[in-house]
């Protein structure tokens, strides 16, 4: 791949102690549309900024055309960025903000001229030079912002979440916008943003992250279709994501039935995550032509189809999409076929940590001492805990916990909910549970001594 | 690339000798006698000294009465400044805080030369109302301010949930506004306890607070008693600061916008 | 109604008691007369001798006003860069030595002068610094700077986090970026930090008085209170109260008028 224009080799970055990169390999090809997609904290704009050259990493090289940057101060690379918030100079007008760095530059006047009525043309705001930047609407400082960048012809042009403060009406026309201009352009575009709707349509390759990780690279289509794990799926689109048993190959059981499918290799009675879309559940008419049955229990009108969920005879919830509007208590059969079940390996089928035995009824992980029923390990070794998902008690309160934490994400799997919880130690825990919860409540954590297992840690 | 947090380093290289070192010396000379040598002679002659404890005790008799004097006219005259009703003008607000930008010793001179010519006689009665003249200012402005920006919509909600306007003033209006009466009470009190010159006019050299005292000590170069009795003041500021819960950024929030 | 005009009457007792001393000294800068109270007909001199230094002891009152603006110019200025450079620090810094500077910061401000005056007299006694422009100067500069730092803080979290950013990213060196795109920005906390650590230096009587050495260095603040000690008031010192008085009060009104919107505070 000689067109590789940015080379990021095993970057690692962390703030204060807390890992916010963790071995990032990345490549992105001359001419590209990258898009960094995750949500809040998961490391999209810290890569950015390494790649701008704000940061430093603190393991790993960036590489631009296959030199290293590593001693290349920012104002040194031929990158420009495009600000979340524009970061235009209040005390300048627009002419002066975007002829700021080529004034730098020392680029003849009357050039200058040229080349920054060049861009306030491509960006459509020719006759706006002289108005202050604070005068501008959002829109119209975003174009701003571009042009200021684009002016100095960079060889890759970084965008942080540049659409964010619009709204939507505006978002969407400039996303048609940006797309052409990165056509006519040709230069290589990295983006970055929370959104995966705008990711699927601006994007010719989206890099999803999460804690820090590369979750998934690929096309929209290869993203949306075939998400890699739980948290692709759940990232990009609506999905129902359910535990699934793989019993053998092209044969998966979820939702309490025993499916066909096209995916294999996973081995027989492997747990699995399996993903279907909603409008991949199809509702049947004909009752005769359905593999399972369910009863409607709420009805949505959502503009072009009906959203609906659907709770099948064994108990688990299904969302779904038609065309026809079904009475909330109706029953209705369903049918999935194979081609749409997605399965993929699931991460972690319990909690693991590792432990160190105090004595035979105690035993510390997570930076506590737990109560244990009983290890048989020497006091001081070092020991191997797991503790099922649905043995991790959560309480309302921090205090009445163990441990404490935060809930830092929910995937809803059907019948439960799969939480994940970021406690204070820097650690997770994964819990499932009935109990609604939300993102950042604070909550204690408690496990039961007989829902500790301990096991001698192979080395 | 230079990191932009250090860019404080110059400063915070100023402040350890500009502020710390010199806190520092007062400690030191304070526990030494004449010749150097560490003792407590000095602290112990302040509690033997009952004229110096005469003083303090007086110092801070004063600097509560001030401030008592200053939260009881000056919070009435902040709410009706910082009150659209009653108050739309910006002249009147300039007016009230002028005095803070004029040279205190000659507003203080000026008060005592008015007094001397009304043939009032100077004492402990003019030393209070001086002290009131010049510090009500520094009450009211951070007050006025607190209340100024204070969101209506409290006063509103509370109004909204049944409260009279009487009961809206004491249950809303005057705990949101504490921090602006904390400033205020560091930005009064802290002074008046410390002040030397200001008393000395305002009494015709009557009465002596601590700050005279010290100034004395230091004249007289009898610089390790002056260390052990700016060390007791010291000692006062930071127990006022930490008892109006602040570490300063009140104080300098009230002087600094 | 009534409340309203009750609420007024209080208001404007408290101006007529806060100025009458000041108004007082005003009416008797328009006469000739030595004697405080005293009225002995309308007259300039008192005016005149001040700027021609012709009185006795005006000369030196003269020479103090001048000591007291260059000290204060001086201590303005190098306050002002150096709280201004110490602020872009402090809002990048984090944890535990970012407080330490602001508590730091905040010492000067909540100490009685006195005490920063006793203070530094010892910082110079112990590193045998013979006192005089220079210590005076310094001592200021202590006090002036936090409050600079204060002024220019504020700014910084109201400017785009990004600002510095897109500077370096559109080529500009840090100092550039410094010059061109922070400075400007951050200008009007500068002026008033400025403005307010100049007030605070011509104000200040404490901490010159036991920085300022037996050179004879004389402020407006120690001019006074010499004077006073001494029994009489200078009269010439009557026109000087009189003019501050008007120069402040037409600089607190312009700056008011001219950037109403900007901030809803009064002291700059």
């Amino acid at each position: 791949m000689d067109n590789v224009i940015i080379d990021l080799q095993h970057v690692s970055h962390s703030y204060d102690g807390k890992q916010v990169l963790d071995d990032i390999n990345l490549q992105i090809r001359q001419g590209e549309f990258v898009t960094l997609l995750g949500p809040s904290g998961c490391g999209k704009t810290t890569t950015l900024r390494l790649i701008a050259g704000f940061l430093s990493p603190e393991e790993g090289s960036i590489l631009l055309e296959g030199k290293n940057l590593k001693d290349v101060p920012p104002y040194k690379r031929p990158l420009n960025t495009v600000f979340q918030r524009y970061a235009l100079f209040p005390h300048l007008d627009v002419y002066d903000n975007i002829a700021f760095g080529l004034k730098l530059q020392k680029v003849p006047s009357d050039e200058i001229d040229k080349r920054v009525r060049k861009v306030l043309k491509m960006v459509s705001m020719t006759d706006y030079e002289d108005r202050n930047v604070d005068s501008l609407s959002g829109g119209q400082q975003q174009r701003v912002a571009i042009a200021r960048a684009l002016v100095n012809q960079p060889k890759v042009l970084l965008l942080d979440e540049p659409l964010a403060a619009l709204d939507l009406k505006m978002r969407k026309d400039m996303q048609i916008e940006l797309k052409e201009m990165h056509k006519k352009l040709g230069i290589t575009f990295i983006y970055v943003t929370h959104d995966q709707e705008e990711a699927l349509t601006l994007s010719d390759t989206i890099v999803v992250m999460d804690r820090g990780r590369i979750q998934q690279v690929g096309t929209p289509t290869d993203i949306y279709n075939e998400p890699k794990n739980s948290f692709v799926a759940d990232f990009i689109g609506e999905s129902n994501i359910l535990n699934g048993l793989m019993i053998k190959d092209r044969r998966v059981r979820f939702a309490g039935y025993e499916f066909d499918c096209v995916d294999e290799g996973f081995g027989e009675n492997a747990p699995v995550d399996v993903v279907v879309r909603p409008e991949d559940v199809q509702i049947r008419k004909d009752q005769s032509k359905s593999m399972f049955f369910g009863t409607v229990t709420s009805c949505t009108f959502k503009g072009v189809y009906y959203q609906l969920f659907v709770n099948t005879e064994t108990g688990y919830e299904l969302m779904a999409q038609d065309f026809r509007q079904f009475e909330v208590g109706s029953r209705v059969g369903l049918c999935i076929l194979p081609e749409n079940i997605q399965v993929m390996n699931t991460e972690r089928i319990c909690n693991t940590f590792e432990a160190t035995v105090v004595d035979e009824n105690h035993v510390e992980f997570l930076s506590y001492e737990f109560e244990c029923g009983h290890a048989d390990l020497p006091a001081g070794s070092k020991a191997l805990v797991t503790v099922s998902f649905g043995k991790v008690d959560l309480m309302d309160h921090q205090e009445d916990g163990m441990i404490a934490g935060e809930v830092s994400s929910i995937l809803y799997k059907g019948d439960h909910y799969h939480i994940t919880v970021l406690l204070d130690s820097g650690d997770y825990i994964y819990a499932d549970t009935q109990d609604i919860w939300d993102k950042g409540d604070l909550v204690g954590v408690n496990i039961l001594p007989q829902d500790i297992n301990v096991a001698r840690a192979d080395d | 690339m230079i990191k932009r947090s250090s860019w404080a380093l110059p400063y915070l290289i100023f402040m350890i000798f500009f502020v710390a070192l010199p806190l520092v010396l007062i400690l030191v000379y304070a526990f030494q006698d004449g010749s150097g040598n560490f003792s407590f002679e000095n602290v112990l002659r302040f509690f033997s000294d009952s004229d110096a404890i005469a003083t303090f005790a007086l110092s801070l008799e004063v600097a509560i009465e001030n401030t008592v004097l200053c939260i009881l006219i000056g919070y009435p005259a902040a709410w009706i400044l910082a009150n659209k009703k009653y108050n739309r003008s910006a002249v009147t607000i300039i007016l009230f805080i002028l005095p803070m930008w004029i040279n205190a010793l000659m507003r203080t001179l000026a008060t005592a030369e008015l007094f001397n010519v009304l043939g009032i006689r100077l004492g402990k009665g003019t030393l209070l109302f001086g002290m009131v003249y010049d510090y009500l200012p520094f009450m009211i402005y951070p007050i006025y301010n607190v209340l100024n920006k204070m969101d209506k919509s409290f006063a509103e909600a509370a109004e909204d949930l049944g409260a009279n306007p009487f009961q809206v003033f004491w249950k809303v209006t005057v705990p949101l506004s504490m921090p602006g009466v904390r400033s205020g009470i560091l930005m009064v009190f802290m002074p008046t306890v410390s002040t030397f010159a200001i008393s000395e006019f305002l009494t015709n050299g009557k009465i002596k607070l601590f700050g005279t005292i010290i100034q004395e000590n230091i004249n007289s170069s009898m610089w390790n008693y002056g260390a052990a009795l700016s060390l007791i003041m010291l000692m006062i500021i930071g127990l006022t600061t930490l008892i109006s819960g602040d570490s300063g950024k009140a104080a300098a929030g009230g002087a600094a916008i | 109604m009534m409340k309203k005009i009750l609420a007024k009457a209080y208001i404007w007792l408290i101006i007529i008691l806060l100025y009458s001393p000041l108004v007082f000294i005003a009416v008797f800068s328009f006469t000739e007369s030595r004697v405080l109270g005293n009225w002995t007909g309308f007259s300039l001199r008192l005016y005149e001798n001040l700027f021609s230094g012709g009185m006795q002891g005006a000369g030196s009152l003269l020479s103090a006003v001048e000591n007291t603006l260059l000290i204060a110019v001086a201590a303005a200025t190098v306050s002002t860069a150096l709280g201004t450079i110490a602020a872009i620090g402090v809002h990048n810094m984090k944890g535990k030595l970012k407080n330490t500077i602001q508590f730091m910061n905040g010492i000067p401000m909540i100490n009685p002068d006195v005490i920063t005056g006793v203070s530094l007299f010892l910082l110079f006694v112990f590193l045998h610094f013979s006192q005089g422009y220079l210590t005076v100067i310094l001592a200021h500069i202590t006090f002036c700077t936090p409050y600079v730092v204060l002024s220019v803080l504020p700014k910084l979290s109201q400017m785009n986090p990004n600002i510095y950013e897109a500077a370096l990213d559109l080529g500009a060196t840090p100092a550039q970026a410094l010059r061109k795109v922070m400075i400007p920005q951050l200008k009007p906390g500068m002026v008033s930090g400025f403005i307010l650590a100049f007030t605070m230096s011509l104000d200040d009587f404490a901490v010159t008085f036991f920085t300022r050495g037996t050179i004879g260095l004389d402020t407006l603040s120690t001019y006074i209170y010499t004077d006073a000690r001494k029994g009489g008031l200078t009269p010439e010192l009557r026109p000087l109260m009189t003019l501050i008085f008007f120069i402040i009060l037409i600089l607190l009104v312009v700056i008011n008028v001219r950037q109403p919107k900007q901030s809803k505070s009064i002291k700059g």
